[in-house]
């Protein structure tokens, strides 16, 4: 191997000095995240502006035998970005152009490190009846990313799994060829990541990293109507919770289902609070679907086990903010920027356990919890989020939430849940629950992809 | 300590002829009187009752009883005796442990006349300018100081009943003697709720109608008449203070207001609403909320004027739809003397 000076010369001539770094500064601040994984240290930090640099870096790193990591903002707080065995962290953001938006095959085709709040605030102000799948992470998280690790958004009730809407993508393999995925690979459209193909996008979405660097992607975008509304409605029975989902999908008039509980503030304690938005393009379109949606939960509003709660204009803001201001907000409700969540896609019909389960797991290691759960698809699946929120500082509550969350996690799997950008303990969980079978074709892939192991190693590791 | 009980006198109801809290109800057929008074009776015995399941809350009948006898107050024990909710569950759960008071409220420099926000933070963004000059800082808000007459809605005067003596204690513990009600519904607890249940008041309730009509007396020389016309929303609440809607007309005097004689004004009013929406679903809602702009059009009122900021909430981006400028009581005042509209329109609907 090279000797490290030797090795940050060749990076300093593919991206330039500005854009390389191995100095303490940076190895601290990219040896972690906000999540619960012990850090540990990349020997480099560099930031590619093109596919080409990707490229050589690529070559580079499989001359030297060193592990890439590619990074968006860090924010999947698994430690999917923490370079296990070192190495190099490739940090997407200079690659931050929206490279084209197709209206009338509504798609937008963007470079890997353009953030969610940049799509959005370019669509607002180019595009404005066009819209894409926001998740409630900060606004800096990447598109590519959550694409990466199947993200789900506004506007996943509708349409499934954010990886769902990717329609096309351009990859530098780990072995460095650069190559297309989808129409994109025989036409200049980029409307579809694979039918009537093969579909190789699955070669890349779900493997967080580990089987080549993504550095552009298409992805579809949606009618985006005048106005948006919010219907507030409350129930006490987890039991309840999955008919109220079904049927809200049933209408087929709901863009995007979420359900929260948290004991804090006290207006939440007892009550799981049930939020369906809904779009129109006037008052009648709004009005219409309201009706809709109250004659679909009204047995349950007559019964008394459903209510409905009017709000106010102050309330109503943070609900409908996007990315949802609560989620942040909750994120660092212990004061002292930790926090995790274990988010299983799961039937829906496992939400009583679930909350079961989170409340009991809350109380046995006195850690503070919240739910949020995102309905997926016609009531396909939900994602559920044990999410457990801590400070940084108190090593004793980091202990707790920990145990927590593995707790949940393992409960989860055993209920028939599939663990969400799992963790690498996680993802162990999973491999050894997953069919021999599948985990062969998984380490061949793997295996004939990334020859020399260096593409983001420590995950989906199968052994 | 034992919970305080409702001073109810079912002799007064035996000599009453009019049965005016059935007979004049807006949301029970109760036109013939013999009928309203079987019913009333049922009530009062303890019995099942159509009027436990009928009634909307919407406070009217403690106007209508000439005799200042507290139906509403009656029908509230006996839907909590009978476990009528008159909401779904959840909500009550949700507005029983939102208000709880745990120590978490804010007093500004509280002297011994003091404002009372109650639980509002509109009355932040409202208390502005001259006409609080000298006790703007003097404040208090949040849950410790809340008025808790809202559980009036859900059959729960069991809450009210061990909240309220504990709130008055807390008043009084901030050294205060006259409280400056911001809102209305905190005034009609203070004066009919307590009197009602028998609850001593340590300290002098003001309604802030009394309060704004003395200051702009003061300014009087500031006044420029707006000479508009003004279609004024009462609440709920008013309906337990109805004493003071007069300071209304002598406000809307000073400023050059006229208060349109439309139907729906006065005894005759309707609320805002948005209670039957969250009790009943959106049919009687909408309908009300339809009949009441309506009427407001018909008789050309040029802006509505609020007393409470949940009506304001409920009210202001439908009125604006029909033409008509939404104004709360004290922007309004805040006009004629020179100053701004505090509080606006908020955007309702949001970003996509
Ligand atoms: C408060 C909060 C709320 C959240 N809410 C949601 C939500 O509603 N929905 C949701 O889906 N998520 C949510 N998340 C999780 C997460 O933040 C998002 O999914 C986010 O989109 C991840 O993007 P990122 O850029 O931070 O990814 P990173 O953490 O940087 O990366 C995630 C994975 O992608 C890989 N990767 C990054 N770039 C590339 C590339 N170019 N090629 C190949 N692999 C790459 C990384 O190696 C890593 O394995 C939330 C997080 C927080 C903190
Ligand atoms: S409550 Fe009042 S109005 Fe009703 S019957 Fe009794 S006295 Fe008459
Ligand atoms: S509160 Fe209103 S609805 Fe109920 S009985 Fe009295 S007047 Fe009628």
């Amino acid at each position: 191997m090279t000797t490290t000076s030797a090795l940050c010369d060749s990076l300093i001539k593919i991206v330039g000095k500005n854009f390389v770094s191995n100095q303490k500064e940076e190895r601290y601040f990219y040896a972690r995240d906000g999540g619960l994984m012990p850090p540990h240290e990349p020997d480099f930090v560099v930031m590619p502006k093109t596919a080409e640099e990707v490229q050589e870096i690529v070559k580079l790193a499989n001359r030297e035998k060193v592990p890439i990591v590619p990074k968006g903002a860090g924010l999947a707080l698994t430690g999917l970005v923490i370079p296990q065995r070192g190495g190099i962290v490739l940090d997407m953001k200079r690659m931050d152009r929206i490279l084209e938006v197709n209206e009338k095959a509504r798609y937008v085709v963007v470079e890997a490190g353009v953030t969610q709040g940049v799509l959005k605030s370019y669509l607002q102000k180019h595009h404005p009846h066009l819209r894409h799948s926001i998740p409630d992470s900060p606004p800096v998280a990447t598109i590519v990313a959550n694409a990466v690790i199947h993200g789900q958004g506004r506007l996943s009730q509708q349409h499934g799994f954010n990886s769902d809407m990717v329609s096309g993508l351009e990859v530098v393999l780990p072995t460095g060829e650069l190559c297309r995925i989808g129409s994109c690979s025989v036409s200049k459209y980029w409307f579809s990541k694979g039918p009537p193909l093969p579909d190789l996008s699955g070669l890349f979405l779900g493997w967080f990293g580990t089987t080549g660097i993504i550095t552009r992607l298409g992805l579809k975008l949606y009618p985006c109507k005048k106005m948006r509304d919010i219907m507030l409605f409350l129930a006490d029975k987890a039991e309840l919770i999955p008919d109220i989902m079904l049927r809200l999908s049933h209408t087929e008039m709901v863009e995007d289902v979420v359900v929260s509980a948290a004991p804090l503030p006290l207006r939440f304690r007892g009550t799981f609070w049930i939020m369906a938005y809904i779009t129109g393009d006037s008052d009648e379109e709004l009005e219409f679907k309201r009706k809709m949606v109250w004659n679909a939960l009204w047995e349950y509003f007559e019964s008394r086990d459903l209510g409905f709660l009017s709000v106010s204009p102050d309330m109503k803001a943070p609900l409908m903010s996007m990315p949802s201001k609560d989620t942040s907000r909750f994120a660092d409700v212990s004061k002292g920027g930790g926090f995790q969540y274990a988010g299983p896609i799961t039937p829906i019909e496992k939400f009583p356990a679930f909350i079961r389960k989170l409340e009991e797991v809350a109380t046995k290691y006195n850690v503070f919890y919240a739910s949020t759960t995102r309905l997926i698809g016609a009531g396909h699946c939900m994602m559920f989020s044990f999410s457990f929120s801590f400070n940084r500082a108190n090593t004793d509550e980091m202990a707790r939430a920990k145990k927590a969350l593995y707790e949940c996690s393992k409960f989860a799997l055993e209920e028939g849940g599939v663990l969400w950008k799992a963790d690498i303990y996680e993802q162990r969980l999973l491999m050894d629950k997953m069919d021999p079978n599948t985990l062969v074709l998984m380490k061949k892939i793997k295996q004939l992809l990334d020859p020399n192991g260096i593409m983001n190693p420590g995950n989906w590791e199968v052994k | 300590m034992p919970l305080p009980k409702l001073k109810f006198d079912k002799t007064k109801c035996a000599e009453c002829k009019a049965i005016s809290c059935l007979v004049k109800c807006q949301y029970m057929d109760f036109k013939d009187k013999d009928k309203a008074k079987k019913e009333w009776q049922k009530v009062i015995n303890g019995e099942d009752s159509s009027v436990l399941k009928s009634c909307t809350t919407c406070y009217a009948c403690e106007e209508y009883c000439p005799f200042g006898n507290h139906p509403f107050y009656l029908i509230v024990e006996r839907q909590e005796e009978k476990g009528i909710l008159p909401a779904p569950r959840p909500i009550i759960t949700m507005w029983i442990n939102q208000c709880q008071p745990v120590g978490r409220f804010m007093v500004g420099k509280v002297e011994e006349r003091a404002l009372s926000y109650c639980l509002l933070p509109q009355f932040n963004t409202l208390v502005k300018g001259k006409l609080f000059d000298g006790i703007a800082l003097s404040v208090i808000f949040g849950q410790e100081f809340f008025c808790n007459a809202v559980y009036l809605h859900y059959a729960k005067a069991s809450v009210i009943k061990d909240r309220l003596p504990k709130i008055v204690e807390n008043i009084k513990k901030q050294g205060i003697k006259e409280l400056v009600c911001l809102h209305d519904e905190c005034y009609g607890t203070f004066t009919s709720l307590t009197s009602a249940y028998d609850i001593d008041m340590p300290f002098k309730p003001i309604h802030y109608y009394e309060y704004l009509y003395g200051r702009l007396k003061e300014l009087k020389d500031l006044i420029k008449p707006l000479n508009i016309k003004a279609a004024y929303q009462r609440n709920c609440s008013a309906r337990l203070c109805p004493e003071i809607d007069h300071y209304v007309d002598d406000i809307f005097g000073l400023l050059g207001v006229e208060r349109v004689k439309r139907e729906y004004d006065r005894e005759n009013a309707l609320c805002c609403a948005e209670i039957f929406r969250m009790a009943m679903g959106p049919v009687l809602a909408d309908d009300v909320q339809k009949r009441n702009i309506n009427d407001m059009v018909r008789f050309g009122a040029e802006y509505c004027v609020f007393n409470c900021p949940a009506c304001w909430d409920s009210l202001a981006h439908k009125v604006v739809k029909q033409g008509i400028k939404p104004i709360h009581m004290i922007d309004l005042c805040k006009l004629a003397i020179g100053e701004e509209q505090a509080l606006k329109l908020p955007e309702l609907v949001a970003e996509v």
